[in-house]
């Protein structure tokens, strides 16, 4: 035994105590209508019957109104980076090679822009209002997650007009 | 009909990295012993605890006030807690300032805190769902996009957000609680630092800080301390939707909105001429232009104007941020409270370098989420 | 001598305007908390013609932690719709808390009317596990002690003392289920003898399996109402007399698990004692927790207890100290007291406490 005092070895400053708690997720009725519609290669939205606006995802609210939207609308499957970023920071569970370009794309047809990774273009060419489109996984690779949406690539057409976006920032 | 309320006590942690010289229950008593200290009272003087924090998962104990009841010395007395997402620092202590303004308490206790050496904060922030790709990288890749969306709009050239990197650095310099002391900061120095989620340079980024924030807050008749009261001359809390058509995340409604109110209260028509410091709670370098004019220091588009004049600068017209503010430390929960606090030490003459002369009115600000939530106080040493 | 009794502040009249609650259920895999939300807000609203306009200030209640991801209380605020932006709150406590904080607010005399809500869906993890995480950190959580045994521990405590059996256990859950069958939002309802009861198995002696609540997903919503508001939505107010609420240490083996102290503080600050009591609508979520709650209250057996049927018969965390109040209010509003009670309660074995009296004219 060593005659090593309690005080000879210090004060104990770190205790790794690991934490795993499991969820289930429960997308309700709105999202699983926009992830059964990533299953089919889709992007489903839903209008709010008040103001009109569609909204992609919908989580089954207007978010202004607070009322249920009910009408289901299928957007298009090109859209507008409103702004972007450039992610260069590395984090635990990132799957993507860093830098990657982190966008917000409105969908043609949307009123809300979602958070969108922008491929086949170098870092340093993105541009706010680029047209992109979406480019999917292999039909039978599809399931209802966003990771059925691969990424979104330049479609080759003009740059939108500021005006048309800038409400969307 | 309501009670005047001062703010009587403060008291803070020196914010670091990782604290690991104390528990987290060591940690809010740092901060709420020096602010009893300050008051001159005892934990017994307190009616009531009011604590808040950002999610639980960053430290992994749910709902902590339960855990930390003893500690503040809450058993047998009211405790509250509050999450309101970033701005909960500061939406904590109007809670607290409403125990005293509706008379149920004379003297309340209200500490903020976060202690994020202890787990992962950005993974807490990025728990996989199947609707949300993961793409964020944390608060930055949320934030860095309307930044960029700032810079188009406003037409700012992109050494602002370098100023103001350099800016609250060199005022951190002043406060010995700061997290950050970056002796050698320069724009050069910011320029060189790693692009983290362009157009955000790592210098130009808050740090992620172990920390806590405490103040006692009292009604008039229960005034005590070492210094003069800071009178609460105005409160405010405003949210609106996270994700709307339409929605201006530049410039939100309801930071507007809620700054309308608060000087309405405290009968400020011109906030840059009135207010002799304001502390806001500014993350990223460029949210100083954003919130200087979504809080109508300037006009809509001048935000970035008013920064390179050196207005904000610990000696312009309209300091912004004396204390080194959320870019020099950022114990999440505590961030915004600090805001608070650092006003309330301004108005009281106690703080000490980074003391503006003559301060006697001042706005403090916290916001959170994605720009939705915002509170915000009015101190001042005058009675209102 | 307590601070709200030093103040001797007569609190301004706030009633219960309106209540609504969700179909408490084992498990809503259908629908999010925005969609179980809004019916259970467009109801609290509709009750008396009112929409979000007519409400000054909101403030919800919820955990991070039942729903396994940060910030879950950010995106369940659409389901009000805050636009134009409103004075809107949030506490990571049960909802009675939260409808304590807009209480507050109200005693200023500033505003007049407040929406507060709360949601909680238990069922989307292992709740045993999840609640451990409510202990100290370092010391305690670490061993993984889960909340029924720690519950069971208490129990037994109340057992050896001698203030209860095993028999009044199943007599409280026996009653309690019974009386929610009148109750169209219970989860659990049925009228079962006590002798069946006890041959139970043990879930963690002394508990048998029907002293424990069951997992429960639901959400609530109050209205409250102060000034010509309360008159103009109600005939008769149901009025908040009193209210308060009071904290335990958090180190069980420094408690007498067998009292609460701290129920019994709130409900002095709260003026309980000033008169008598019909019903009260006790948040135990456990059968023995009612008899501390009872005895701490100070209740004789004429008062009814959990007429709702209470948390055992649906116990949807963070929504179900508010449920208490708003059961409590529907007693007085359709005739059947005059005076009631609400409990909530926070923390492994009743460790906060909340009190709220209620009148009505």
């Amino acid at each position: 035994m060593s005659d090593e005092t309690t005080e000879d070895r210090g004060p104990v400053t770190t205790l790794a105590t690991p934490i795993r708690l499991d969820f289930d997720f429960t997308p309700g009725i709105a999202q699983s209508k926009f992830l059964r519609g990533l299953e089919r290669g889709k992007f489903m939205g839903q209008r709010c019957p008040t103001c009109g606006k569609v909204y992609v995802p919908s989580r089954g609210s207007c978010p202004t109104d607070g009322v249920p939207t009910t009408e289901d609308v299928e957007l298009a499957n090109v859209g507008t980076v409103t702004t972007y970023c450039v992610v260069n920071v590395p984090f635990a569970g990132q799957s993507i090679e860093i830098p990657y370009i982190c966008a917000q794309v409105l969908l043609d047809g949307a009123n809300l822009s979602f958070m969108g990774l922008i491929q086949e273009i170098p870092t340093d060419q993105i541009r706010m209002g680029m047209r992109v489109e979406a480019v999917w996984v292999e039909p039978d690779e599809l399931t209802p997650s966003l990771a059925s949406v691969r990424y979104f690539r330049p479609n080759g057409e003009p740059d939108a007009d500021y005006e048309t976006y800038k409400e969307y920032l | 009909m309501a009670e005047r309320c001062a703010v009587i006590g403060v008291g803070q942690t020196h914010h670091k990295s990782k604290r690991e010289d104390v528990s987290i229950a060591g940690l809010v008593r740092e901060a709420a012993k020096m602010a009893l200290e300050d008051a001159d009272l005892t934990w017994a003087d307190i009616d009531a605890v009011v604590i808040g924090k950002a999610p639980d998962m960053f430290e992994g104990n749910m709902m902590p006030e339960l855990y930390l009841a003893p500690a503040l010395g809450a058993v047998g007395k009211p405790m509250f807690r509050v999450h309101t997402a970033g701005s909960v620092g500061g939406s904590t202590a109007l809670v607290a300032a409403h125990l005293v303004k509706s008379g149920i308490h004379k003297r309340v206790l209200t500490v903020a805190y976060e202690k994020q050496s202890d787990s992962d904060a950005m993974w807490a922030l990025s728990v996989p769902q199947p609707f949300a790709a993961p793409l964020l990288a944390g608060a930055g890749g949320y934030f860095a996009p309307h930044i960029r969306a700032y810079m188009r709009r406003s037409g700012a050239p992109e050494y602002i957000g370098r100023m103001v990197a350099v800016k609250d650095r060199k005022n951190a310099m002043r406060n010995p609680y700061a997290h950050l002391h970056l002796a050698d900061i320069d724009m050069k120095m910011v320029e060189d630092s790693m692009m983290l989620w362009d157009p955000l340079r790592y210098l130009e980024a808050c740090p992620s800080s172990d920390g806590a924030a405490a103040m006692v807050l009292s009604s008039e008749d229960a005034v005590s301390g070492h210094y003069p009261p800071a009178w609460i001359h105005g409160t405010a809390m405003r949210s609106e939707p996270t994700m709307f058509a339409g929605r201006d995340q530049i410039n939100p409604q309801a930071g507007r909105d809620c700054s309308a109110d608060v000087y309405a209260q405290a009968g400020i028509t011109n906030p840059r001429e009135q207010f002799d410091v304001a502390e806001v709670y500014v993350p990223f370098s460029w949210y100083e232009p954003m919130w200087l004019e979504n809080l109508g220091f300037c006009e809509l588009g001048d935000g970035w104007k008013l920064t390179e004049s050196g207005a904000t600068a610990f000696d312009g017209d309209i300091p912004w941020n004396a204390s080194g503010g959320v870019l020099s430390s950022n114990p999440i929960g505590a961030s915004g409270m600090l805001r608070f606090l650092e006003v309330a030490m301004q108005v009281r003459g106690q703080a000490g370098e980074h003391q503006v002369d003559g301060a006697k009115l001042a706005l403090g600000q916290a916001y959170g989420g994605g720009s939705q939530f915002f509170s915000m106080w009015v101190v001042g040493s005058d009675k209102p | 001598m307590s601070a709200a009794d030093a103040t001797g502040r007569t609190p301004r009249p706030v009633s219960i305007a309106s209540f609504a609650q969700s179909q408490n259920v084992r498990r809503d895999d259908e629908h999010n908390e925005v969609e179980m939300l809004m019916p259970v807000i467009a109801e609290v609203f509709g009750n008396i013609g009112i929409t979000k306009d007519d409400v000054d200030f909101i403030c919800s209640g919820s955990s991070d932690y039942l729903i396994g991801g940060p910030f879950s209380f950010v995106m369940a605020l659409d389901a009000v719709g805050v636009w134009p932006p409103r004075s809107e709150s949030h506490v990571e406590m049960d909802g009675a808390w939260a409808l304590y904080e807009a209480w507050v607010l109200l005693q200023e005399g500033e505003i007049d009317a407040a929406l507060v809500y709360s949601f909680g869906r238990s069922s989307l993890g292992d709740l045993n596990e999840i609640l451990t995480l409510q202990l100290d950190p370092y010391y305690v959580a670490p061993l993984w002690p889960d909340t029924v045994s720690l519950a069971a521990l208490q129990a037994r405590a109340l057992i050896d003392s001698g203030k209860a059996t095993e028999a009044d256990f199943a007599a409280i859950a026996a009653r309690s289920r019974k009386d929610a069958l009148a109750n169209p939002k219970a989860q659990v309802a049925n009228d079962l003898p006590v002798e069946r009861l006890l041959e139970d198995d043990y879930v963690v002696s002394p508990l048998r399996r029907h002293a424990l609540p069951p997992i429960t997903d639901g959400a609530a919503a109050i209205v409250l109402a102060a000034g010509d508001k309360a008159r103009q939505w109600a005939d008769k107010p149901v009025w908040i007399t009193g209210f308060d609420h009071r904290m335990e240490t958090h180190s069980l083996g420094a408690r007498d698990l067998t009292s609460s102290p701290s129920t019994k503080k709130a409900a002095d600050v709260a003026g309980l004692a000033d008169g008598p009591i019909d019903v009260a609508e006790i948040h135990a979520p456990y059968a023995h927790q009612e008899i501390i709650i009872k005895a701490a209250l100070g209740l004789d057996d004429k008062v009814a207890i959990n007429p709702s049927g209470g948390p055992l018969a649906a116990n949807p965390i963070m929504s179900a100290g508010l449920i208490r109040i708003g059961e409590a209010a529907a007693r007085i509003s359709s005739g059947q007291a005059k005076r009631a009670v609400a409990h909530a309660t926070s923390g492994p074995c009743l460790q906060q406490n909340l009190v709220c009296v209620l009148e009505g004219e």
